[in-house]
């Protein structure tokens, strides 16, 4: 059985979401609040999150291609994104999506790139997917039909654990 | 969750509502967020904290089950943006429908956006992310209101101490909305007689934890009182000698205080009003010539000042013939006046605002402010007369017609609007009937305008009508209405300068040609306008030094300071208040220099005044429950 691998690997991915900025401190509150009560509170928010900003970011990009010079409608999209992700401690989205907001404006999104492939809010976005992994520290079960999946996942990246068939409790969108 | 989970849960709550014991334990919050992540992590959050909480995604299922079941909730937390409904539109509904705390959350913490919160009426305001700490203390809101409103609700007494926990309890808010709703009970609860006091209490009754019963100062009870005051002697009665004098058991001293801060207030409006109806020899003739003119001044003022200004001056003839039947409604204003001038804005921002917005800078802003009022004329009054009156008011005169301002351009105006339509008496019905004239003074004079310039007249400045009249009216009407943004300080100032300019009025007993409030329902709402005016007056005025040392009261910002206008702090070159918070005369004036321009401000001012004699007269009368009898005639007796 190879979770501790995994479980390994899964802290080092969450400390370094920590260290690189992508979290803060508020997803610590987050997990705090996952208790017997509600054992999977951080797994859920993070889906609920991920669904909802999925959503959220092909408003965005719509509005881009639509009404680019809509600066209105792009801060007030923007503002329920940053939104969302300081709720759950997405540091990095949030700044960006101030940044974002700044531009708006400013009435300039020449200098910023903004949704297109290199820009940062989904990037920042894509990376917090990673977020889906972090829930299953305290969700190892101590024997299990993980042992498989463990198996099946400890040398992936985490990345791939999306890709694979077994069935996880990540309910993550495609990232975008 | 869907709407029967939620109200599963709310139910589940509402069970723990004999849970108050422990309280914050069980606490009924409700959340609304159209953001699922956050929603589910302030639910999270809140539970955490041992709050009972009901989650809804939609501003519109939100208002469904605080409507259904006004007492299942103890406190509201909303998003500021929302797509269905503006965060602020909600608190502004939660405030007055249900009058419960409401805390905004948004991500955006923003300086203007925190302070329109609060002056919409936020009893706070948490930026996201939210800390578990924040919330756990979110219950002192719910605290503070219950024992604002259970002391309301029990005393006839100091309005400004009530007004000051009122401020502190909202010190944070820059004493705005939270202000503006628990002022308005106050006012309600100072003002009625019986009704809106028992409503009060079965709002409070399972909450409250004190309550005194009310003091009702009924006709037997003022006669005493007026005795002992002449016996006394008008400038040495105080409240303690007086109420040894009464003899009277179950009246406390702060009993006995507020009411004679209500005497002597009349007492001053009849001897300004005196004054001006000597000077008011001309114009209409009519019934009453004197109130005639004072009522066509009233409404002129209106004109001046605002809230129902027609758009551009195409209606100054018009109101003219309104203006003559506006008699009874005029006094209605009148009535209203006395107290107002202490009901000086709070805020210095309003003040500004409030200046500029009279000066009809800002007519959509004041339509706006004015449009508040509305708001809390109709939770005020619900009877059907209250709002018939008003509406007659509005219908009638084309000034106060809704068609001509733009406050159906404003989103809450419009609520509003339907209300003023709602009635369709014909304007002509004020005359001769005082029950339309509280709504008229109590709407339209949240505008303050004119009781401002009503309120100038009866300190006897003459010179300082224009100034004064802006500044009162709107600030006393903010309290009436909790919505008006209140000139603040800068009125307060001028208030306190031009009272403490003003001579202690003699008493001169004044008939009261007009009847007066024939109908309980006017007497009521004269009563709650004059008790609104009051509250407000009471803790609104912390510079004032009104003849002196009569009203001593402190300004703890309870004046409702809903900010009704956009930018009022930016509003029209509002005049600053000077340091010590006395408004700059020159600078008012000079706002107020257009009304000159405008209708005979000076003699709408001294139309007011009179106005709010009567009102006042109805005031004290009405607290004697009595039907049909005017006050005045005879229960005064002069010094």
């Amino acid at each position: 059985m190879d979770y501790t691998n995994l479980r390994r690997q899964i802290i080092s991915m969450k400390k370094s979401l920590f260290d690189q900025g992508y979290l803060d401190e508020q997803f610590n509150q987050l997990e705090e609040l996952q208790d017997d009560s509600s054992p999977n509170f951080v797994d859920e928010v993070v889906a609920l999150f991920f669904k909802d900003s999925s959503r959220l970011l092909t408003n965005i990009e719509q509005a881009l291609e639509k009404y680019p010079q809509d600066f209105y409608r792009l801060d007030s999209l923007v503002y329920q994104f940053k939104g969302s992700g300081s709720s759950i401690g997405a540091l990095r989205m949030k700044n960006e999506c101030s940044m974002f907001k700044a531009h708006c404006n400013d009435r300039n999104l020449e200098g910023y790139r903004t949704l297109d492939d290199s820009s940062s809010i989904p990037a920042s976005h894509s990376l917090l997917e990673q977020l889906h992994l972090i829930p299953w520290l305290t969700q190892m079960p101590p024997v299990t039909p993980e042992d498989e999946e463990g198996a099946c996942h400890s040398e992936a990246e985490a990345g791939d654990i999306f890709s694979c068939k077994h069935k996880h409790q990540i309910k993550g969108p495609v990232s975008t | 969750m869907t709407v029967e989970e939620v109200k599963l849960q709310a139910a589940k709550a509402n069970g723990g509502h004999g849970a108050k014991d422990q309280f914050p334990i069980g606490m009924r919050v409700l959340a609304v967020d159209d953001d699922p992540t956050c929603l589910k992590l302030l639910e999270k959050l809140l539970q955490h904290c041992q709050y009972h909480v009901t989650t809804t995604g939609q501003a519109a299922t939100a208002l469904k089950l605080l409507r259904e079941k006004k007492d299942q909730f103890d406190l509201v937390i909303s998003d500021v943006h929302m797509p269905d409904m503006d965060g602020f539109k909600l608190l502004e509904l939660v405030g007055l429908e249900m009058d419960l705390p409401v805390i905004m959350l948004s991500a955006n913490g923003e300086t203007q956006t925190v302070m329109k919160g609060i002056t919409h009426g936020a009893c706070d305001y948490l930026l996201k992310p939210v800390r578990i700490e924040q919330l756990r203390t979110i219950w002192q809101h719910v605290v503070r209101r219950r024992s604002c409103d259970a002391r309301n609700n029990g005393n006839d007494n100091d309005d400004s101490s009530k007004k000051l926990q009122v401020a502190s309890a909202e010190g944070d808010n820059g004493g705005g909305n939270r202000n503006k709703r628990t002022s308005r009970r106050v006012r309600d609860d100072n003002g009625d007689d019986g009704d809106d006091s028992d409503e009060n209490s079965n709002e409070n009754g399972d909450s409250s934890t004190q309550k005194k019963p009310r003091v009702v100062w009924s006709v037997e009870l003022h006669r005493k009182f007026v005795a002992s005051v002449n016996q006394l002697g008008i400038d040495k009665a105080v409240p303690k000698k007086i109420l040894d004098l009464m003899n009277v058991e179950n009246i406390t001293r702060e009993n006995v205080a507020s009411h004679l801060q209500k005497y002597r207030l009349y007492l001053k409006r009849l001897s300004v009003d005196a004054s001006r109806q000597a000077n008011l020899t001309a114009a209409f003739g009519g019934r009453n010539p004197a109130y005639v003119n004072m009522g066509l001044d009233a409404f002129r003022q209106y004109n001046a000042y605002g809230r129902y200004r027609p758009v551009p001056t195409t209606n100054h003839s018009q109101p003219n013939n309104l203006l003559a039947r506006m008699n009874s409604p005029a006094f209605g204003m009148h009535g209203l006046l006395p107290s107002q001038p202490l009901q000086i804005g709070h805020t210095q921002n309003n003040l500004s605002t409030s200046l500029g917005n009279v000066g009809g800078v800002n007519n959509g802003n004041l339509i706006r402010g004015a449009h508040m009022p509305l708001q809390d004329t109709s939770k005020c009054f619900p009877t059907g007369p209250s709002g018939n009156s008003f509406a007659n008011i509005s219908n009638s005169t084309q000034l106060v017609t809704t068609n001509n301002l733009p406050l159906q351009s404003l989103e809450p105006s419009n609520q509003h609007l339907g209300w003023l339509h709602s009635s369709a008496g014909p304007f002509n019905s004020f005359v001769g009937e005082s029950p339309q004239f509280p709504d008229l003074g109590r709407c339209n004079t949240t505008w303050s305008t004119a009781v401002s310039s009503s309120n100038v007249q009866e300190l006897g400045q003459k010179d300082r009508i224009v100034n004064g009249p802006k500044l009162e009216p709107l600030s006393s009407f903010t309290e009436a209405s909790s919505q008006i943004p209140l000139l603040g300080n800068e009125m307060q100032s001028q208030v306190a300068s031009l009272a403490s300019n003003g001579l202690p009025m003699p008493f001169t007993q004044e008939a009261v040609p007009f009847a007066y409030g024939s109908s309980t329902n006017s007497r009521e709402m004269l009563n709650n306008n004059l008790a609104l005016s009051n509250s407000g007056i009471n803790s609104s005025l912390p510079n004032l030094h009104i003849d002196g040392s009569v009203f001593e009261r402190n300004i703890d910002g309870s004046v409702v300071t809903r900010q009704t206008l956009d930018g009022s702090n930016s509003g029209g070159g509002g005049v600053p208040p000077l340091q010590d918070g006395r408004i700059d005369h020159q600078a008012v004036n000079s706002h107020l220099n257009y009304n000159n321009e405008l209708m005979g401000t000076s003699r709408l001012q001294r139309g007011l005044s009179g106005g709010l004699d009567d009102i006042v007269v109805d005031m004290f009368k009405l607290d004697h429950a009595d039907n049909g009898v005017p006050f005045i005639d005879g229960d005064w007796e002069l010094v």
